[in-house]
Parts: C-alpha cells; sequence; structure tokens
C-alpha cells in the first residue's frame, strides 16, 4: 500500500510540470495582456505600457520568466496576483474552503440520492419507476446551470421565501469572521444564535443546482453497473443460496457495482472543484472556479498558473484517495504488486 | 488555557457583542457586482473598485450628489489667481480621521501635510509608498496631472497652495475625481514603521461617512458610520454584498437581502419598473457610443463619404433593438445634460437614398469595408456585435459590403488606436464632467497628428483651436460658447457618427430615501435612509 502510495505520487511529479509549462504556455498565447486588460476605452501609450510590463517583468524572455516561476513554485512561492497584489497561496486558501464545502455538499446531495435511486432502478429493470428515473436523471443531465439556479431562486427564495436568495451568511444579522473558512464550521464557532441553520439554508440551493448533473451521472452509472453485477454467478450463486434480495443487493451487488460509481464520484469531484463557476457566480459564492475566470479575464498570470496548480493538487490528492477507497470497498484489490 | 481557547472566546465573546449590536443597528446593503482591486482611489480605474472605497474617503473637492457640479468638500473653500495658474486651497478645520481596524488611532486632525502626501505620492517617483502595491496611478497621470502641476505647497496647516504650468480650467473637475482622493500621512507613517506599507491599499482610513470594518473577497464588505465633518450618516452600518449576477441581484432585491442594486439586467427592466417595492431610479447616463470612421483611409477621409455612412444608418431602430429603450439618440459627442450642449445641432437624417447619391457623387462605387464591433459590454453600448449586425445590414442596402471584425477586448482597442479599422465601435464615459473631458477625444497635437484617443483620426485644426483655447479659459460663458462652435464643427466635418447616450438605471427598494443617481455611475451613500 505505502509503495503503491509513493509510485503514484512520484507519478505526478511528471503531470505537474507539464502541466505548469502548459498553463504557462497557453495563458501566454492568448491575446492581451494585464496592462492591456485593465485600460478599456481609455488607451495607453506603447511607452508607459512597456514601462508597466517591465515593472511587472514580463518583458523579459518566455523561457527566462517560466525558469523564475519554476524556481518559486519549488520553494512553494505561487507568486503575487497582479490586480490585488496578494499573494497567490494566500488568496487560494481564503477562497477554496468555500468551493470545497459546497462541493462536499453536492457531491453527499448527489451520491445520496444518486445511489440508492441506481439501485431501485436496476432491481426494477424497465418497470415504470426504472424508466421515470432514467428520464429524469437524462433531463437532470442536460439541464443548463444557469438557467437550473436561476428557477430555483425564483421559485424556493422569490415566490416561497424557503431560502436565502445568495451568499453564504446572512449579512445584516451575522457577522463573523472566517476562522476555518467552511461557513457551517464558522457559523458554529461564532456562537451566534441560528448562524449555523443560517449557513445550512445558504447551502442548499447552491448544492442542489452543483450537484444537479453529478447526482444524474451517479444515477445512471449505479444502475448499469448494479445490472451489470447482478449478471454475474457470484450473484446467482448467492441468490440460489436463497438469500433475500436486499441482501443480494446490498451485500453481494452493490459493493461490487460500487467501484466504477466511485470512480466516477472522483473525477466529478475534480469537475467540481474548479468547474463550479455558474454556480458560484449564480449564488455569489466566493470560490476558486469564479477567481480562476475573472484571472484570465484580468491576464492575472500567477493568480491563474498558480490557482490551476493548487486546483491540480487537490485533483490528484481526490483520486489518489478514491484509489485508496477501491481497497476499501473490495479488499480483493490489491497494491502494490 | 491554550492560546487557540484564548482566541475562540476572544472571537465568541466579539461575536455576540456584534449580533448585539447588530440586532439594533440600521443596515443597509448594497448589491455590488464584484471584488474590488484594493482600497485606494488612486490606483484603480474601475466603478467597482472605486465604489469600495469611496465610503471612506474625501477629496478636497466633491462632486454634489447625482450632479456633475463640483462643491467643496474637504477644501471648504478654494480660489483661483487672475492668470489661473495659482490655486489656493482652504481646509476644513477638525476634520477627523477614522481609527483603523489594524490599530491604528490618529492623533491629529486633517492638515495640509495629508493633502500633500496625497498628490506627491502618484507624482513623485521617490515618495516613499510610489511603488507600493505596484503603484500605477493610471488616472492621474490620464488627466495630464504630471504635466499640469508644477508645485503643491503649504503656507500654514490649513492652506494649499497648487501651481499650475498653464492655464486650466477643468482642473477643479478634476480634482473632484477619485483619483484625488486625500489619505492620512499619519497612517501612512505608522504602517511603514509596523513594516507593512501593503495594509496601506488594503485597509482604508480616511475622512469619509462611513469607516472600514471587514473585506471578504468575493463575498462581503462592510462599514460603519462615522460621526465625522460631514455628519453622521443615517444608517449604522453600510454592507456591500458582493453578487456577480445581475439576475439574482434583482432576485436579492425582492427578497429584501439588499436595498439597492448595481446594473440591472436590461431584460428585467419592466418587470422592476412595475415591482411594487421597487423604485426604478433612473439618469441621463453621462457617455456617448459612436461608431468611428477612419478618416485616414479612403475613402473615409472624404467628408461626404462619412455623411453617406451616417446617413445609411437606422439610429432609430438600434436605439430600439439594442438599447432596448434605454437610451437616447446622439447628435452630439456630449450628453444633453452637459453644460454647454447645442440643442440647435440638425441630426443627420436617415435616408438610404440620399446617401446613396452622395457615395454617388463621391466617386464611391461597390465599397467593401471592415466593421469593427467590441466584444464587451460596455454603458454606452450593450451590445456591440448585434448593432453591428444591423449596421452591416444598413449598409448592404446602400451598396456597402462591410465585413464584420472584432478581436479580444485590450487587443481590440490596441488595434483601433492604431487606426487598423475602417469602421468601428467605441465609446466613452465621462470622468468628471467637463466638457473637456469628451471632446478631447476628437483632439489632435500641434502638429495636426490625432491624439493617442482619437480612433476616428480626424483633425481639424480650428476644433484644436478652440478646445485649447476652453481649456485655458475660467470664464463659463465663453467656454459654452466656444464649446458649441466645436459641437457644429464636430457635426459638420462628421469626425464620427454619434449613435446613442445610454440610460443609468439603478433600482432600489422602495423602503430606501435619499439615494440619487450618479451620472458618473458612482454609488454613494453618505445621505441614504432606510425605513425599517
Amino acid at each position: 500500500m505505502f509503495r503503491f502510495l509513493l509510485k503514484r505520487l512520484a507519478l505526478t511529479i511528471p503531470t505537474f510540470l507539464a502541466l505548469m509549462f502548459i498553463t504557462f504556455v497557453m495563458i501566454r498565447l492568448v491575446p492581451g495582456d494585464p496592462v492591456e486588460a485593465r485600460r478599456g476605452e481609455r488607451g495607453i501609450s506603447p511607452e508607459r505600457h512597456a514601462e508597466l510590463l517591465h515593472e511587472m517583468g514580463l518583458d523579459q524572455p518566455v523561457w527566462k520568466q517560466f525558469l523564475d516561476y519554476a524556481g518559486g513554485i519549488v520553494q512553494g512561492d505561487f507568486g503575487t496576483s497582479i490586480v490585488s497584489k496578494t499573494p497567490i497561496l494566500k488568496e487560494f486558501l481564503t477562497l477554496f474552503p468555500a468551493t470545497l464545502e459546497l462541493t462536499i455538499c453536492a457531491m453527499l446531495f448527489a451520491a445520496l440520492i444518486g445511489i440508492p435511486a441506481g439501485v431501485f432502478a436496476a432491481a426494477r429493470r424497465g418497470g415504470l419507476y426504472d424508466q421515470t428515473l432514467m428520464g429524469v436523471a437524462l433531463t437532470g443531465y442536460s439541464m443548463p446551470i444557469f438557467w437550473w439556479g436561476l428557477i430555483l431562486i425564483l421559485v424556493m427564495s422569490n415566490t416561497l421565501g424557503l431560502t436565502p436568495v445568495s451568499g453564504r451568511v446572512d449579512l445584516i444579522k451575522f457577522y463573523y469572521q472566517p476562522v476555518t473558512g467552511f461557513a457551517l464550521i464558522d457559523s458554529i464557532l461564532s456562537g451566534q444564535k441560528g448562524a449555523f441553520w443560517d449557513a445550512v439554508r445558504h447551502l442548499i440551493l447552491p448544492s442542489i443546482v452543483l450537484g444537479t448533473v453529478p447526482l444524474a451521472v451517479i444515477a445512471r452509472m449505479t444502475r448499469s453497473s448494479m445490472l451489470e453485477v447482478l449478471e454475474e454467478d457470484y450473484v446467482r450463486t448467492a441468490r440460489a443460496k436463497g438469500l433475500s434480495t436486499r441482501r443480494v443487493i446490498g451485500l453481494h451487488a452493490l459493493r461490487n457495482a460500487l467501484i466504477p460509481v466511485i470512480t466516477s464520484i472522483g473525477l466529478q469531484v475534480g469537475t467540481l472543484l474548479a468547474g463550479a463557476v455558474l454556480t458560484e457566480t449564480i449564488f455569489s459564492w466566493p470560490g476558486v472556479g469564479k477567481w480562476l475566470i475573472e484571472s484570465i479575464g484580468r491576464r492575472d498570470y500567477p493568480a491563474l498558473q498558480g490557482g490551476i496548480m493548487l486546483i491540480a493538487a487537490c485533483v490528484i490528492i481526490v483520486n489518489l484517495a478514491v484509489d485508496m477507497l477501491y481497497g476499501l470497498i473490495n479488499p480483493r484489490i490489491r497494491y502494490g504488486k | 488555557m491554550t492560546s487557540r481557547n484564548l482566541l475562540r472566546i476572544a472571537l465568541l465573546a466579539s461575536s455576540v457583542l456584534v449580533a448585539a449590536t447588530a440586532a439594533n443597528a440600521k443596515s443597509l446593503v448594497y448589491c455590488s457586482e464584484g471584488s474590488p482591486e484594493n482600497f485606494s482611489p488612486s490606483m484603480n480605474t474601475t466603478g467597482t473598485s472605486l465604489d469600495a472605497a469611496r465610503p471612506v474617503y474625501n477629496k478636497l473637492v466633491q462632486f454634489e450628489p447625482g450632479s456633475t457640479t463640483p462643491m467643496p468638500a474637504l477644501a471648504e473653500s478654494y480660489t483661483a489667481s487672475a492668470d489661473g495658474l495659482t490655486i489656493t486651497f482652504k481646509l476644513r478645520a477638525g476634520v477627523k480621521f477614522h481609527s483603523g481596524v489594524n490599530g491604528f488611532t490618529p492623533t491629529r486632525d486633517l492638515n495640509a501635510d495629508d493633502v500633500i502626501w496625497s498628490f506627491e505620492r502618484m507624482w513623485k517617483a521617490e515618495h516613499p509608498y510610489a511603488k507600493v502595491s505596484g503603484g500605477a496611478y493610471d488616472y492621474f497621470n490620464d488627466m495630464g496631472m504630471p504635466d499640469l502641476l508644477d508645485s503643491i505647497t503649504k503656507t500654514d496647516d490649513l492652506t494649499v497652495v497648487m501651481k499650475l504650468k498653464e492655464p486650466n480650467a477643468p482642473i477643479i473637475a478634476n480634482l473632484a475625481m477619485d483619483f484625488a482622493t486625500i489619505h492620512s500621512a499619519e497612517y501612512a507613517d505608522f504602517l511603514m514603521k509596523k513594516g507593512t506599507p501593503e495594509q496601506f491599499d488594503q485597509i482604508p482610513v480616511g475622512t469619509g461617512s462611513f469607516s472600514f470594518v471587514d473585506y471578504q473577497k468575493d463575498a462581503v464588505i462592510r462599514f460603519k458610520a462615522f460621526d465625522g465633518w460631514a455628519g453622521k450618516p443615517k444608517v449604522d452600518d453600510l454592507i456591500y454584498a458582493i453578487t456577480p449576477d445581475p439576475t439574482a441581484r434583482y432576485a436579492k432585491l425582492k427578497a429584501n437581502e439588499c436595498q439597492v442594486m448595481i446594473a440591472p439586467n436590461p431584460a428585467d427592466l419592466d418587470a422592476m419598473s412595475k415591482d411594487a417595492d421597487v423604485n426604478l431610479l433612473t439618469q441621463a447616463g453621462l457617455n456617448i457610443g459612436y461608431l468611428s470612421m477612419n478618416a485616414q483611409k479612403p475613402p473615409f477621409d472624404k467628408p461626404e463619404v462619412r455623411k453617406a455612412i451616417a446617413m445609411a444608418i437606422d439610429r432609430d431602430a438600434i436605439l430600439k433593438e439594442v438599447y432596448q429603450g434605454a437610451g437616447q439618440k446622439a447628435k452630439n459627442p456630449i450628453p444633453p445634460t452637459m453644460w454647454s450642449y447645442d440643442d440647435a445641432t440638425v441630426d443627420h437624417e436617415y435616408n438610404p437614398e440620399k446617401a446613396k447619391e452622395l457615395l454617388a457623387a463621391a466617386g464611391v462605387k461597390d465599397l467593401a469595408t471592415d466593421l469593427w464591433w467590441m466584444p464587451v459590454q460596455r454603458p454606452y453600448n450593450p451590445n456591440a456585435k448585434r448593432m453591428a449586425e444591423m449596421m452591416q445590414a444598413d449598409l448592404a442596402k446602400v451598396g456597402i459590403t462591410a465585413t464584420l471584425v472584432s478581436y479580444e477586448w485590450g487587443e481590440y482597442r490596441k488595434r483601433l488606436q492604431a487606426g487598423e479599422h475602417q469602421l468601428g465601435l467605441l465609446g466613452w464615459t465621462g470622468d468628471n464632467g467637463d466638457p473637456d473631458n469628451f471632446f478631447f477625444l476628437a483632439g489632435c497635437d500641434k502638429d495636426g497628428k490625432p491624439a493617442g484617443q482619437n480612433i476616428s483620426k480626424w483633425c481639424d485644426a480650428k476644433f484644436n483651436e478652440l478646445m485649447l483655447k476652453a481649456r485655458s479659459s475660467t470664464d463659463a460663458a465663453e467656454r459654452t460658447k466656444l464649446y458649441q462652435e466645436m459641437q457644429k464643427l464636430h457635426h459638420d466635418g462628421v469626425a464620427w457618427l454619434n449613435i446613442a447616450h445610454s440610460t443609468v438605471f439603478e433600482p432600489t427598494r422602495k423602503s430606501v430615501s435619499g439615494y440619487k443617481v450618479s451620472p458618473f455611475g458612482a454609488h454613494e451613500f453618505q445621505n441614504v435612509d432606510v425605513a425599517e
């Protein structure tokens, strides 16, 4: 297991190097630069433009910029944002807990509903429930996130008044400093009465919106994986032994069927960490997805490069964790050989 | 007890205290659209960043709320010498600075040193704060201040003397702009000694109606009322809820999660005007959207060809479709709310037949041109692509084939400035309410070469002469006459095709009173109250 971990970690080094190089080059291929990006119709003289690029070190040859950057990364220095002049790591760590919290809640929502729904659909293959569920899942999968978010706000917040529209906290009723960056934890630490429930209410709609596509994917994947497993000999044997359907599905089939589902969850988490841009925008959620997109618009090279590297690190960790989980779910999968 | 536990208890106590205070306080929540770059207006150019710092600061002179008229602020009066080269500012006595949330406590009132410090930071490279936080003072440079200023000195603690190299009528309007904010020199020294000068631009300390409390990136900015020289504001807490999506902003306004919001979605305007809880305030925008016709590229070097283009384009249809009625057709480069506007200008009529005749008379046949459209939405042009498509169709009707072109925004502007286009869409939003701030866009230098912002490359010697004369005159009546003459030259020479001045909309809840829409798009809350 330990050797497996080390091997996997060693394999990430070339991935990181390639990623570092690609992001570095790609962002520079996009037309415009940080000086141009902030000028708008006001314009800038070529002399002043050159002067500002020089101050940012962007007039250096690209290979030199890259070596400087890579040297910084090795020492844990991800650079400083061109726009806010804040260290990238600090900016990332301020925003990342919000994204992580939302991703976890969205995935919980998706998995807790998606897996049982998929199992039931497989158990009643071809029935009305199965067909309805798969139809709904297809709709969920193709749902335009922006539209879905706004519809939920209009119905749940504006019409029914059940949830707040956006943000992470009721700004008038509560004020607490972020300690961990996780609203659910910080609200408890604040000791303010009702703060935790307020944080939960703020998480409901964005979790549903962000979790909708993964929910559909998980439900469909669980169903197909389950159907496959239910055809296996050992399931037939278990049935022949006279075990109840619940026991056959719950104990024998589900554990094996979950392996591809967990892989898919791991991949989805990776997508959500960086790709929650729309949800973060609609729900004014201060996360890293929106920050990265804005960094592209502003040509904030260090923020974009550093942000992508840090998110990549998180995705790799999640995938590694998923690989470890396989062993727990199905001990027949062994590592290190 | 561990230090972690101590911290926890301190946090708990402070939260309870804050919660208790919050229960009795009157709060106003403003749904803003984004996070500021920092809190120093001298370094920022975006409305979002300037709005975020404005509650904290004051300037020597400020625009009257909802207007473009400068009025005394930190300077209780100012006088200009007869030759227009010296302006003397008399500062208010007893103006207090806020205490900083980082432990700064002011020991003195505002004085001339603060004013000199604030200008020299932008002006003098050797200033200790010149390079702190990157130090690009765009507005100060753009408004030509380095070329204009000769010296800024004090004669006593409350008197500042500004000497200019040449007379400049718009200078007072310039000084009412956000870049001319007055900072605390004492706070700057405090941070420098502490070794954290960068906090100067992140934790603002000023003399404004609200003091800074907290900022959480992409989430919230908090201010609290400050009983300073301008009196205590009507609300106790001012909260900026950062809400990037316009539809979500409206949903928050409806749910009373905020009471004032920026930049509504044009599609929501109709619903807002019928919403029983919402006041949809409007103000003519201080802007112009125009079509540049490159006067250095044939056949657009001929005024009659430019006139033909002007007559070929159906701007009424554009107003209806692109601005959805939230704009006003423009016949002059300055908006009608600006002093010196010449209502006597007779606009180019929409007449495709006449346009064809003009083109034929100019010997132009089967003309193929490019037509550039901006890749971004701007206050003066909500949908440049659609506008360009409509123009393309109009031009086709008079036998002109237009090819649509666009680039990334920075690249787009750079190429327009270089004059690569034949026809191109652009516009301008005024900075200070002075007509010069619009006319300079069509200005040329002494040798008759177009200045950097003159993307139409139209140079008219008379126009330039009048512009320089108006700039150096302090006689308002004379300036008005000069600007009206310039509007005629601009129109007759078809320097560009004026398209529209867009209307600015600001929705507020009905419970909000005293809010005035700024023609500059600024958001100010000093006089705003909210019914509980």
